[in-house]
């Protein structure tokens, strides 16, 4: 079966050389035969892939220590599942996973793009596979999971602790269906270059992709924040750190280019700019590849290094980025410029909002890589942290979010401010009063506190206030109403549940950073501890044994109001003696929308312990938001004008990954 | 307005937007940026009291005493010189004698450093960075250490 398995992997490499030559070829000529052998091999080729990866994976599920790979990543004693997740917990699994999906969404595309001009469709597979090409490449020459070991040990070293999570089986393919998701947008535009023209299909094609790789890349990264949240204990949802930043500045530029595409669907405008900006956003996807599997920069995540592997991941990234932006330097003219339109318009609005994204990703961008640069050219260390995010992202995030509620009620080609802010009025009425019960109400509110829920409160309200409008509100019967939002494009409902998300997740974060509370004590077996109105005893510490550990599970009660214990948060110190290695099981007890959270530190002598302990008020809006923008998403999927050609099977090929990947 | 007084506004708004977020930027990353220094940079370098800094190094073997509640103080050395350091929290669970480990935080007026995050990774076999490289410049690197 392993044998099997990198054969097909090696397979699937010489077939990518083929998908990427012969269609190009065959556009070149205009031969439909040529053009014709795209389709084919992208589907076999995903199918080798595939075969590849259910080789590794059922070698980490039968704990073959014979391959190099799995006797460094796994144990015999761990958990079925975390033998399973444990494919992908690694560096070389985890590219196997990455072709996997490249190669899932160019078979996609072969299989559901009949309706696409048979050139472009050659031109776009050709892409794909030039990319898959040089990541099996990199996979057989430096990252090769199916390197045998002989004599095959007895045991293995084990999956790194922190890995040992439910959350490994959702953040990574979630995460990779996100950033490889956009290489579909990425080989289009491409291969729009190439032709050098865009037509009509290329506008329609190119949305319901970046909307679904933006959908898993919302949810791949909400995931990964409560994952480190719980797992890392230390009670943070975003670090500001490389590797997070690595997978935001795709999501930033991917925002962007989801509302670009609109305008360009809609009327035909900016087609150069979302084509530039879809080479952007997966050139982004490759740059956090980079970043995360070369170990160039120092992150909290842990991940293996290898410099080798970073020059190799540097050559495809040149390759492919200066490669498509000097296409698009040489081509760009070519394409014709769409509409006109006013200032003051829903696509004015939708150019603002992509003038601010991308602001913002340069900034992640300068901030990510600057301690490189300066490494580069001086003897000086230096990080950027979240004081210099704070400082930069948070001016440009601010002003766009007050403009959010704007966009969806301006009209197309030229709008009326003046009418829409007085649509607005009431939601904006409903934010200032929250803004006052804030400040007057809640003890330690800050003025920074009261703004950041007032706009919470306008995002959320300014969402609702769109459909309320759109289905009369005011103006009709409640019967009519209804009638109206029922026959309301879904996108329309997906734009407001994604403004709603991003409302519910802004409120989260400002719920927790200016309302939460936190205490570092040592504590003795019984005493009891006060947090924000929660009283807590701790009740002492309890050993056990896991499958393949053993920990010491410090055990909290919460005290009631009338004295009796009412819940039990437990938080622990593992111990994994194969990696000797030690970590933090926090105690999280969800109690409404808000969360106690518990870290257990060290044991002092006298058998105390020391514990830290957060109350952390709407902490789980910040991922909830994230789950409702994914929501909207998929809504939008749904929508009709979403299918092209033949409807129903256009209608099959966007709600597959649509729903699949719902969590 | 005429039709290309108007484009002309635009373009300028848009520049000024885009020299106010660079002017931002920059002056984020004069101000916010932390230095990472090794104990025995700290001879040449000029750290002020109550400038932000990343203090890296190995934790010096017999150094580490609990104080009271969380506190803990520790000694963070490149094998020729020590730094002193002082920390309330938790450590991380990789904390450990001659271990890497990266400190954020400043000095104190006695020139004690005062961490209010340390970082130790999460990989057993990971030796930050920063710390590596510092410990091959001063001749002090082992490759058994990365192991």
């Amino acid at each position: 079966m392993v044998e099997t398995g990198h054969f097909a992997l090696v397979l699937a490499f010489a077939l990518s050389l083929v998908q990427t030559i012969v269609p190009l070829v065959g556009a070149r000529l205009d031969n439909q035969r040529l053009m014709a052998v795209g389709g084919p091999v992208a589907v076999t080729g995903f199918a080798l892939t595939a075969l590849s990866f259910a080789a590794l994976a059922s070698a980490y599920a039968t704990s073959d220590f014979s391959l190099a790979n799995v006797w460094e990543n796994s144990h015999s004693l761990q958990p079925m599942i975390y033998k399973i997740t444990g494919t992908w917990g690694n560096h070389e699994g985890s590219m196997l996973l990455w072709v996997l999906i490249l190669t899932f969404f160019g078979a996609l595309v072969a299989a559901f793009g009949s309706n696409l001009p048979a050139s472009l469709r050659a031109n776009v597979l050709a892409v794909q596979g030039a990319i898959g090409a040089a990541f099996f490449l990199f996979i057989l020459a430096t990252s090769n999971p199916f390197i045998r070991l002989n004599p095959a040990p007895i045991e293995g070293r084990d999956l790194n602790p922190i890995l040992q999570d439910l959350g490994l089986a959702i953040h990574p393919p979630l995460l990779y269906l996100g950033y490889v998701g956009f290489s579909i947008c990425f080989s289009f535009s491409v291969a729009a270059l190439i032709e050098g023209r865009i037509d009509a299909s290329w506008a329609r094609w190119v949305r319901p992709w970046t909307l679904v790789a933006w959908m898993f890349l919302t949810g791949g990264i909400a995931m990964g924040s409560y994952w480190a949240y719980y797992e890392l204990g230390w009670g943070g949802f975003w670090f500001w750190d490389p590797v997070e930043n690595a997978s935001f500045m795709p999501w930033l530029a991917g925002t962007a280019l989801l509302h670009s595409a609109i305008v360009m669907e809609k009327r035909s405008a900016l087609k150069i700019w979302t084509l530039l900006l879809a080479i952007l956003t997966f050139s982004l996807s490759l740059l956090g590849t980079f970043l995360v599997r070369s170990g160039v920069l120092t992150s909290v995540h842990a991940f293996a290094t290898d410099p080798t592997r970073g020059v190799f991941i540097l050559c495809i990234l040149t390759l492919f980025i200066g490669g498509s932006l000097a296409l698009f330097a040489l081509r760009a003219s070519r394409l014709t410029a769409g509409g006109l339109f006013h200032p003051i318009s829903r696509e004015g609005a939708l150019v603002l909002n992509n003038l601010f994204l991308t602001t913002a990703t340069a900034t992640v961008l300068v901030g990510t890589l600057y301690p490189l640069v300066v490494e580069a050219f001086s003897a000086d260390k230096i990080s950027v942290g979240a004081p210099f995010f704070n400082l930069t992202f948070a001016p440009l995030m601010v002003p766009l979010l007050v403009m959010v509620p704007f966009g969806p009620l301006l009209a197309w080609k030229r709008g009326d401010i003046l009418a829409v802010a007085q649509r607005l009025m009431a939601a904006f009425a409903a934010s200032l009063l929250a803004m006052l019960v804030t400040a007057l109400f809640i003890s330690g509110a800050t003025v920074l506190a009261a703004l950041g829920v007032g706009l919470a409160v306008w995002l959320v309200l300014g969402a609702l206030t769109d459909l309320a409008v759109k289905a009369g509100f005011g103006n009709v019967s409640v019967g009519i109403m209804a009638r109206r939002l029922a026959g309301l494009p879904r996108s329309v409902f997906g734009t407001a549940l994604a403004h709603m998300g991003l409302g519910l997740t802004v409120l989260g974060i400002v719920g927790t950073l200016c309302f939460g509370t936190e205490k570092i004590l040592s504590m003795h077996p019984g005493e009891t501890v006060e947090l924000s109105g929660h009283t807590l005893r701790f009740a002492g510490i309890y050993p056990a044994q896991g499958p393949n550990y053993s920990e010491d599970r410090g055990r909290f009660e919460l005290i009631g109001p009338a004295g009796n214990p009412v819940g039990e948060i437990s938080s622990a110190k593992r111990f994994y003696p194969v990696r000797q290695m030690t970590t933090t099981e926090s105690g999280i007890k969800t109690l409404g929308l808000s969360q106690l959270y518990i870290s257990l530190g060290d044991e002092g002598k006298d058998g105390s312990v020391v514990v830290r302990l957060w109350w952390k008020p709407l902490v789980t809006l910040i991922w909830g938001g994230g789950l409702m923008m994914m929501a909207g998403a998929a809504m939008s999927l749904m929508d009709r004008r979403l299918r092209v050609g033949a409807p129903s099977r256009r209608r099959k090929r966007i709600e597959v990954p649509a729903s699949a990947g719902m969590p | 307005m005429t039709r290309k007084q108007k484009r002309l506004s635009v373009i300028l708004g848009g520049l000024v937007f885009l020299g106010a977020a660079t002017g931002l930027t920059f002056y984020a990353l004069g101000q916010k940026a932390s230095y990472f220094y090794m104990p025995g940079d700290l001879a040449t370098a000029t750290v002020q009291p109550g400038q932000r800094i990343r203090l890296g190094g190995l934790v010096e073997k017999g150094t580490i005493q609990r104080g009271q509640g969380a506190t803990v103080a520790f000694s963070v050395t490149d094998t020729h010189k020590s730094v002193k350091v002082t920390y309330t929290g938790i450590l991380p669970d990789l904390f450990r004698e001659e271990q890497g480990v990266i400190t954020e935080g400043t000095f104190g007026a006695d020139g004690v450093f005062v961490a209010d995050s340390v970082l130790a990774k999460h990989d057993e076999r990971y030796m930050p960075k920063e710390v590596a490289d510092g410990l091959k410049a001063k001749g002090v690197w082992q490759e058994s250490k990365s192991e």
